[in-house]
């Protein structure tokens, strides 16, 4: 453009085409502001006591950059955001943002150089309306630029409309899908005008549709100049939208590449460092009768922050895997209650395991028919943070393993039986028999799972099994549940993760607003119409 | 007629420190800190704002130090609960020991004194009009300084920015965090709020309601006002209604002593006390599951670092 500059000077046409030119480079000056350096993030460490999180990591973002941060759980990812948004403070390393060195005390010191970020677990407030949730986030003190409400949420509204992300301003956050709430920590990151905006797992509560509206969002906002920083591991969604990624492995940086130039399995080898094993289908196997029968269960909601549930209609063959898919915070933790025990039915004969009608009886007496539940929360629900494995083990066996006689716990038999476990599913962990809150996510869910594993259950319920797992891990634990099944057991598998859902059941359903869909052959539906299902529409057509 | 005006106006009177002490508990617990010190602070505010006013002669320099001797006690709960992050039951109630404790050595020397009550006001014409005339015109600046107060609050919690973020501080303190508030610098603001206001209760239970100083002269006040807190669950308008009632409670059994029921009088002291129970019992009752109670209510805040 410049070189055109210099070599026109003469005639009328001429200095027409200089004109333009001027504007082209006038525009290129523009544009060049709107790329260049944003942020660079140089040799950032931090430990927590003898485990370092990140080790010198680089990243650099520029502006109008969709930048990938990829790598598996317990990777990294989180410590390196919350240090870029001032939740940490890094042991060594230094932040340069537009060409000057900062340091973040806290979360406000990032927020007022433009750094917004949208969390993977939500940053909201149930209680509040979304109008009160969006205002408490803006800048600005009462006298600087007037506190009205009304006119903020006309502004959440034309947003809404602007980006496709509609909201209705005065509905309590309580009574939101996770796909809502979603929206309101994107609007209110939209409108505090970032100039980094950071995105940790935007997708993981969004049906396939909404998560194409959001991509289109994302788009518009690079364009305006805005960096972005896209935390996934969905490998696909990283390929679609993002120009440059950063690999990270165990806290060290692996690697920078290009990712729409490389395909899936080398991105997936880059993150693992090996090829990651997929999970194989077992032997042929009988699928015998039914065992676990839920018949018309219908629950009342027991708070206003949970869901009820209508009708629910399901039955689980031996032999068989039944996955139930829908988006968090439709009657999941609801649905897993009532089949466990933990919520009573309203009739015995609701519920049925075995053909024994099992509604009105308690976790331990369901337990002793042979049943079995992994619920979603592993630390807290599936295992006591403070207590050693061992004790984990009693506490969820102690009827069906023998391991108490007359009130007095065989302690011994206890510590066998989990040393069994930690062998069978490679549990990784330090020290002998240590306490479940040491060890990591992904490790502790192969505990929980092995644990009701082998006590060979003949009916196993299990919410989100391979949730915040690392791939390999969630291959192992994929292909326990499989090889349950295929000895004669009835799994039912309550998934958010599609993929896992496709790769290991033999019949799917959909769980939405506390009703559950039809089973479908897994062979009989495509991830379109599970999606469909997810976002409510009825799917009786495809049937 | 007059009577009926008597008994009214008792009852306002009665309510007052309730009402004072509840409404900065309520910020405070709107903040997401739980500060069980409430009887401590109010004695304190009561014993250092009898000294001050006798000493001085002044009931304004009372009423000042009464709060601030309330609001140095906060700023310690403060300090041990949000600057150290101990715990703010057992800080809370170590707070009301302390606060009988030291209200008992200040007022010590002047056990026996006495003053004149704050007068009401007295507004030509108004304040003598038959049947309301002495209940809207003839207070003591308290009273209008409590009201005035409530409505205030109901202002500032629903229509301000900075109510706004009280409320969210108080309501998920690691989201608050995260979008960039200052919880503790927030915290520590509305415990001192909670702090004057305990004082203000304190200053007019010694200078007004019964102006003299005893030891023990709040009398669980300070309890009820916390229970208080949770009848309204955290609305201040509930609480003018409720502090009505337990004020009435209050009154209705010195009346009924006074009628000589045959009830023995014990029972009937009993009463604002009994009826505190009672209204937790139905509020719990009413609300199956789910509590109206601030999400972070007494959880201590450690940012990680």
């Amino acid at each position: 453009m410049e070189a055109d500059e210099t070599s026109t000077v003469a005639g009328d046409s001429e200095k027409q085409t200089q004109m333009l030119a001027s504007i082209e480079a006038g525009l290129a000056a523009d544009s060049a502001q709107n790329s260049g350096l944003l942020v660079q993030m140089t040799g950032i460490t931090k430990r927590f006591g003898s485990f370092t999180a990140n080790d010198s990591i680089n990243l650099g973002v520029e502006r109008g950059q969709i930048h990938a941060l990829l790598g598996e759980n317990g990777a990294g990812k989180s410590t390196l955001m919350k240090i870029l948004n001032g939740l940490l403070r890094p042991d060594e390393g230094e932040i340069v943002w537009n060409g000057e060195a900062v340091q973040f005390e806290s979360p406000q010191d990032a927020a007022k150089l433009g750094i917004s970020m949208v969390f993977q677990h939500f940053s909201l407030f149930e209680n509040m309306s979304v109008l009160d949730n969006i205002a408490v986030a803006l800048p600005g003190s009462i006298r600087q630029n007037g506190f009205n409400l009304g006119r903020l949420s006309k502004r959440i509204e034309e947003v809404g409309e602007a980006y496709g992300l509609a909201l209705s301003p005065h509905r309590p956050v309580y009574s939101l899908s996770a796909g809502e709430r979603q929206r309101i920590e994107i609007i209110r990151a939209l409108l505090r005008d970032p100039k980094l905006l950071v995105l940790d797992e935007p997708t993981s509560v969004l049906t396939p549709q909404e998560a194409d509206a959001l991509f289109v969002t994302l788009e518009q906002l690079a364009q305006k100049g805005c960096g972005l920083l896209y935390i996934s591991h969905k490998l696909d969604e990283v390929q679609r939208l993002c120009s440059k990624a950063t690999i990270l492995r165990g806290g060290k940086l692996v690697g920078e590449c290009d990712p729409r130039k490389e395909d899936v399995r080398s991105l997936a080898a880059m993150m693992v460092g090996s090829h990651v094993p997929e999970v194989r289908s077992p032997a042929l196997h009988k699928i015998g009768d039914v065992r676990l029968e839920v018949e018309a269960l219908t629950l009342p909601a027991p708070d206003p922050h949970a869901k009820s549930l209508n009708h629910i209609m399901l039955s689980v063959h031996g032999g068989e895997v039944l996955g139930i898919a829908g988006i968090a915070g439709n009657g999941q933790s609801e649905l897993f209650a009532a089949l466990s025990g933990e919520t009573l039915a309203p009739q015995a004969r609701t519920i049925l395991i075995d053909t024994m009608p099992v509604g009105q009886l308690d976790i331990e007496s369901r337990r002793a028919l042979g049943a079995a539940f992994i619920p979603e929360q592993r630390l807290g629900h599936g295992a006591v943070p403070g207590m050693a494995l061992s004790d984990n083990l009693v506490l969820s066996r102690h009827g069906t393993d023998r391991l108490d006689r007359y009130g007095m716990v065989n302690f011994r038999r206890a510590r066998r039986l989990s040393d069994d476990v930690i062998s069978k599913f490679d549990v990784r962990i330090s020290g002998k028999n240590p306490v479940a809150s040491s060890l990591s996510g992904g490790n502790l869910q192969k505990f929980v799972v092995g644990r009701e594993i082998l006590a060979r259950p003949g009916v196993l319920v299990v919410d989100q099994p391979t949730w915040g797992v690392d791939a390999g891990a969630a291959v192992a634990i994929r292909q326990a549940l499989i090889n349950l099944a295929a000895q004669g057991a009835a799994v039912l598998v309550i998934s958010q993760d599609l993929d896992e859902l496709f790769s290991i059941s033999d019949r799917m359903a959909v769980l939405h607003e506390g009703s559950l869909s039809a089973a479908l052959p897994t062979g009989q539906v495509t991830r379109e119409t599970i999606g469909l299902m997810m976002a409510g529409s009825e799917v009786d057509d495809a049937a | 007629m007059d009577m009926t005006q008597a008994v009214l106006l008792t009852i306002l009177t009665a309510a007052t420190p309730l009402l004072l002490a509840a409404l900065g508990e309520l910020i405070v617990e709107r903040a997401g800190v739980l500060n069980l010190g409430l009887e401590g602070m109010m004695a304190t505010g009561a014993a250092c704002g009898f000294a001050a006013a006798t000493l001085t002669d002044s009931t304004g320099l009372g009423v000042v130090a009464a709060m601030l001797s309330a609001m140095l006690l906060a700023s310690l709960f403060g300090f041990v609960t949000l600057t150290l992050g101990a715990n703010q039951v057992a800080s809370g109630l170590a707070l009301t020991i302390v606060g009988l404790g030291l209200s008992g050595l200040i007022g010590a020397g002047f056990v026996g004194t006495s003053r004149t009550a704050v007068a009401g006001l007295q507004i030509e014409g108004l304040s003598d009009l038959p049947g309301f005339g002495k209940i809207l015109f003839g207070q003591d600046p308290f009273v209008y300084a409590a009201w005035a107060l409530t409505f205030a609050s109901i202002v500032f919690l629903r229509w301000t920015r900075a109510g706004l973020i009280v409320r969210s501080v108080g309501e998920n303190q690691t989201s608050a965090h995260a979008i960039g508030l200052p919880v503790l610098k927030i915290r520590f603001w509305a415990v001192l709020f909670g702090g004057a206001c305990a004082g203000l209760a304190g200053a007019y239970l010694s200078l007004v309601y019964t102006p003299f100083w005893s030891p023990g002269m709040t009398a669980g006040r300070g309890w009820i006002a916390l229970a208080l807190v949770v009848f309204a669950s955290w609305f201040p308008m509930r609480l003018l209604l409720g502090a009505i009632l337990f004020g009435g409670a209050t009154v209705l059994q010195l009346h009924a002593q006074a009628a000589s029921l045959g009830l023995p009088s014990q029972l009937l002291s009993a009463l604002p006390y009994l009826a505190t129970l009672l209204a937790l019992v139905l509020m719990s009752l009413g609300r199956r599951g789910g509590s109206a109670a601030p999400g972070s209510l007494g959880q201590s805040f450690v940012p990680d670092r």
